[in-house]
């Protein structure tokens, strides 16, 4: 279960008109991860699973380092694990990712989402599923640009990774950061985390990567989980991390526009029926009808 | 056959038999409640329906078994009356004098078989919209879906699923207003109602608007006139 940590602000809830009250503004968060420096240990999955107490079942071999093969309801953060030749330093590479829900500025899971309070978006930028809330309709699947939540077939509720959320309100940072050995993830403010990255970025290009960069999109406004990327040109590398993630149009289509003209197409065809009454009247058989059908018998039984 | 009921004074016409009749209220029953638990999700003003249902987590699954009653329900509606339903010369005349038609004024129209051009509308309409409605209700209903990819053995891109839900909700919207006038119809011309309680329609109402099948119902009585056509 994940719950609403009430000690933070709200920017955003999911499926509210209103305006919220008005939030208390934090100082917003990131969590940075270091690919180049990702050893591929998974320290970080152990420490989510702790934390978070998930037990992913455990599944078959298939030639892979990916353990378990895929993000699931009790697998938050997964490592994946990419081989490249790169022809430029004709060197082989492993591209190692920490996947796990990004914390979308703009985050489509939140848009899509028909629950009142299933997700909420802190001030801080953390982006929260609330359990109580969920309804299991899988809305936020087709929101979400990054492939992350997970419909539990057990509650029939969504998950993904919480960044954290009841620790960073007890002002620990989260528990993969704590883990890592190589502290390839940090965490702290995201102005911070975006000077730390830039500090990265000049190193790796010291060292011959000149597409080295920060992976903080704008099409979703920015993130509050950022890479730094030795291949800020090639994202897909990173099994297949997009490169200019924005909610889709289809999504945008449906939760935007469709829902207006929907309700008025709606409203227009009840008022139809009632002015049509009104001006029109009843349509009603006469006395002359039903003699003309007796007549059309034959004069009734 | 046509009759008067004791102590009616209106010639009785039947129109659906009971177990037509059954088949409309399920699909109707079904149709209705699948509205109410769609609409919850569809616009944040309208969620407090899930509570119709006692709560969303189970307006949400509810939601696409009622779907599945639909589905068997419409097919059965759709065999039953999809012959009276084949369209025909006058129902161009008819959809051309639809102003006549609003005012009420019959006078003006065409004798009119078992169904007006507007009901066919209708009924073609639905046929296509619940086909469609079910083809993407599945595309949006994680384990139906799951159920079917396993089935049939294809596993749908997230594009498709976000399409299905677009298509979802539109057609939803277009199903719901042709039901918005479907049911306006059978308000506005009185009498309509009894078809679907009782299962007959008096003599005058098929007079006034189905007189060519009022023709063909007497003509099917032994020693009754003979149809016109
Ligand atoms: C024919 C079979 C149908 C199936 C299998 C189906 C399935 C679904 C599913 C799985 C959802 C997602 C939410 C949920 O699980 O409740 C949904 C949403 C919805 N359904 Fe259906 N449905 C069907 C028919 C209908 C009909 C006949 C209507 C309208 C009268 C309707 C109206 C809606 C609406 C308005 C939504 C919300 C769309 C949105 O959130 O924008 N559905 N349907
Ligand atoms: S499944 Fe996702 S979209 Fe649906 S209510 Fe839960 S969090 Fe919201
Ligand atoms: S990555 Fe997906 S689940 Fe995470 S905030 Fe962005 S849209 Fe939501």
């Amino acid at each position: 279960m994940s719950q609403l940590q009430p000690s933070f602000g709200l920017t955003k809830r999911s499926a509210t008109t209103g305006a919220l009250a008005p939030a208390k503004a934090e100082t917003p968060v990131a969590k940075l991860i270091d690919v180049s420096k990702c050893i591929g240990c998974k320290a970080c999955q152990v420490a989510c699973m702790e934390w978070n107490d998930l037990r992913q079942d455990i599944e078959e071999n298939v030639g892979l380092y990916d353990n378990p093969h895929d993000l699931s309801p009790n697998t938050w953060t997964l490592m994946r694990f990419a081989e490249w030749d790169n022809p430029e330093r004709n060197q082989f590479e492993w591209l190692i990712r920490k996947d796990g829900c990004m914390h979308c500025q703009d985050p489509g899971c939140l848009k899509a989402c028909p629950s009142p309070g299933a997700i909420v978006q802190y001030s801080n930028g953390i982006v929260d599923f609330i359990s109580a809330n969920c309804i299991g309709c899988g809305y936020c699947v087709k929101g979400c640009p990054f492939n992350i939540p997970r419909i539990s077939t057990a509650d029939n509720k969504a998950y993904k990774c919480t960044l954290c959320s009841d620790r960073v309100a007890v002002g620990q940072g989260p528990a993969c950061a704590k883990a890592c050995p190589t502290k390839a993830i940090t965490f702290g403010t995201k102005d911070e985390m975006k000077k730390l990255a830039a500090e990265r970025v000049v190193d790796l290009k010291d060292r011959g990567y000149a597409q080295a960069g920060l992976y903080d999109p704008p099409g979703v406004q920015g993130t509050h989980v950022m890479y730094v990327l030795h291949h800020i040109d090639k994202p897909q590398l990173y099994a297949g991390l997009p490169l200019n993630p924005r909610i889709s149009p289809l999504v945008e289509l449906w939760k935007g526009a469709g829902k207006y003209a929907g309700l008025a197409l709606l409203g227009l065809t009840a008022a139809f029926g009632v002015v049509h009454h009104l001006l029109a009247g009843a349509n009603r058989v006469t006395e002359e009808d039903e003699e003309n059908a007796e007549k059309l018998r034959g004069g009734g039984a | 056959m046509t009759q008067h009921r004791d102590g009616e004074a209106h010639l009785q016409v039947p129109r659906y038999s009971g177990s037509a009749r059954i088949n409309h209220w399920v699909v109707a029953i079904s149709f209705v409640l699948l509205m109410i638990s769609g609409l919850a999700l569809f616009h944040p003003s309208l969620y407090w329906l899930t509570g119709l249902f006692g709560g969303g987590p189970t307006a949400r699954w509810i939601h696409p078994w009622l779907g599945v009653v639909l589905i068997i329900g419409f097919f059965g509606l759709f065999f039953r009356f999809f012959a009276a339903n084949l369209p025909e010369r006058t129902d161009w005349v008819w959809l051309a004098r639809l102003r006549h038609v609003l005012a009420g004024r019959e006078e003006y129209l065409p004798e009119i078989g078992k169904y007006n051009a507007g009901q066919k509308f209708v009924f073609w309409a639905q046929a296509i919209l619940v086909l469609v409605m079910f083809v993407t209700g599945i595309g949006l209903w994680p384990a139906g879906l799951a159920y079917f990819e396993q089935l049939l053995g294809f596993k749908a891109t997230i594009d498709q699923r976000r399409l299905a839900a677009v298509i979802h909700a539109g057609s939803a919207v277009m199903t719901i207003a042709i039901w918005i006038i479907h049911v306006y119809a059978a308000i506005w011309v009185r009498g309509t109602i009894s078809a679907m309680t009782r299962g007959t329609v008096t003599g005058g109402w098929a007079w006034r608007h189905h007189r060519k099948w009022l023709r063909k119902e007497i003509g099917k009585e032994p020693g009754g006139p003979q149809p016109a056509e």
